[in-house]
């Protein structure tokens, strides 16, 4: 498969997208493990 | 039984706990599914070449951004009407959510824009709109971590987003009133003649649902994280008054 | 309510109390303009009535967080509160007060602002017109973003983050009046639909002000 004269936009678009939401996605997850130890620290 | 016992934590959390792995699952399998089926075994489009492929991601993006705000809208009017914190709690982990996918479409959008209309920015009604947005979600955000008594900052917020709504709909109107736009109409709606063809539907709907059941267990998550917080903050304030 | 209204005029006008420091604000912005863009006629006249309506945003959004602020303070938000007067009725009142002090004073100085920018003179009654019909929008919204930061320290940065995406259409509206009627083209499309969100600001945003207040004194 070849992309053509767009290559560069679309792997370009495809890898901000990307990393904008891997990185709420990390962000919420992280966000969410800490809370999670640190109320089970706190009810001890 | 009624839908109304999931407004109590305790319950919330059982549930939610439960289904936020089959949630995460959809989300990666159908996301996963529509991105490599549109980017691998997908044609050309005749007149935009592969560029076409940037609409896996633009389309949904903007889906979920627009619906987030009004997720956020019906959390808020049940917060204020019935006083369930766990709806307040949603509205707020909804709002980043919207945030970053205003920006993922915004940016797509560009990217899109250089080849085809031969500019990354017009001031065209859908992306003017779209971009006044990304502003009411910045200040919804912003009010939520300004205000430290956690009730207030949710009537505030609440508030906020039921005059942000009217005032976000009129800016759409405005901004339309202004200047026709170089953007297409609409690429999913039920009326088949405006559709985009087949071949590209598919994929296309495919990873919509993705975005929807991403969207739905990174809501599911932070909501968890809020109320945990909220449970959390209390224990450490009980503390310090024993 | 007069009483309060001739208090809260009397209190704005005097020293310190912000009076014409918007219009001052208006003023500087106007010379600004020219200076920063170069003195082309061709160039300001176009971009005049954008820049009239912008100034008139922001000469307003300076003087907002004064509007419930010393009230909080000098414990006197509680007094009202607590008055026989309904909170709804403050807000509207308090709304009043800054559209006197800052829209009317705006409105009646732009003629003169707009000669710096080039203005073709068949645009001086629209614009007149369609910043008296526009400015109290600007003032009741502006007033409900005071009333929802009114308890926190550092409010007036989140005060405009909150407001100033609340005057787009006002804006649009706004200078599209002056554009068109610039252009001798008709105006009555935006102009009714300007009327009509302020009509609509000062009918209903009272109520979510009184509210965000009741929470903030809660």
């Amino acid at each position: 498969m070849t992309l053509g004269p767009y290559a560069f936009d679309i792997l370009l678009a495809y890898a901000l997208s990307g990393a904008l939401v891997i990185g709420l996605v990390v962000q919420s997850v992280a966000a969410s493990r800490a809370t999670k130890r640190r109320l089970e620290e706190a009810e001890k | 039984m009624s839908f109304w016992e999931y407004a109590n934590p305790r319950r919330f959390m059982a549930l939610s706990a439960k289904i936020q792995p089959w949630v995460w699952a959809a989300a990666t399998v159908l996301c996963a599914t529509g991105l490599i089926w549109g980017f691998f075994f997908t044609p050309e489009d005749f007149r935009m070449g592969n560029s076409v492929k940037i609409i896996y991601i633009h389309v949904p993006s903007a889906f979920i951004a627009i619906n987030a705000w009004f997720m956020m809208l019906v959390a808020s009017l049940i917060w204020l009407i019935r006083r369930h914190h766990v709806s307040a709690l949603a509205a707020r982990a909804a709002a980043p959510i919207g945030l970053i996918m205003t920006i993922v479409a915004l940016l797509t959008g560009a990217i899109w824009g250089k080849p085809m209309w031969g500019t990354y920015w017009e001031w065209d009604p859908r992306l003017t709109s779209f971009l006044i947005l990304g502003l009411f979600y910045l200040g919804y955000s912003a009010l939520w971590s300004a205000i430290e008594e956690p009730d207030a900052a949710a009537d505030l917020t609440s508030i906020l987003c039921l005059v942000g709504t009217v005032f976000a709909v009129l800016s759409r109107y405005a901004a339309q009133f202004w200047s026709q736009g170089l953007h297409q109409g609409a690429s999913l709606s039920l009326d088949a003649e405006e559709n985009v063809a087949d071949v590209f539907w598919q994929p296309l709907v495919i990873s919509l649902a993705g975005f929807v059941a991403l969207f739905l267990a990174l809501v599911l998550m932070r909501t968890r994280t809020e109320i945990r917080r909220r449970r959390l903050s209390t224990l450490t304030a009980r503390d310090r008054l024993a | 309510m007069i009483a309060l209204l001739a208090r809260d005029l009397r209190l704005a006008i005097r020293a310190g109390g912000g009076f014409g420091l918007g219009l001052a604000f208006f003023l500087i912005l106007a010379t600004l303009v020219p200076l920063g863009v170069g003195p082309d006629a061709t160039l300001l006249r176009p971009i005049g009535p954008g820049i009239l309506w912008l100034g008139a945003l922001l000469a307003c959004l300076l003087s907002l967080d004064r509007i419930f602020a010393l009230d909080l303070e000098d414990g006197s938000l509680d007094l009202l509160a607590t008055a026989p007067i309904p909170l709804e009725g403050v807000a509207t009142i308090k709304a009043l007060t800054h559209w006197i002090t800052t829209g009317l004073p705006l409105t009646v100085a732009a003629p003169a602002l707009s000669l710096l920018l080039f203005l073709p003179t068949s645009a001086l009654p629209w614009l007149v017109v369609s910043l008296l019909i526009g400015t109290p929008a600007l003032s009741w919204l502006g007033t409900f973003g005071a009333a929802l930061t009114v308890g926190l320290k550092r409010g007036s940065l989140l005060l405009s983050l909150l407001v100033l995406p609340l005057y787009i259409p006002t804006l649009v509206f706004g200078a599209e009046v002056v554009r068109r009627g610039g252009d001798g083209l008709s105006v009555a499309t935006p102009l009714a639909l300007l009327a009509a969100i302020t009509l609509g600001c000062v009918a209903v945003l009272p109520f979510a002000t009184a509210a965000a207040l009741r929470i903030n004194l809660r």
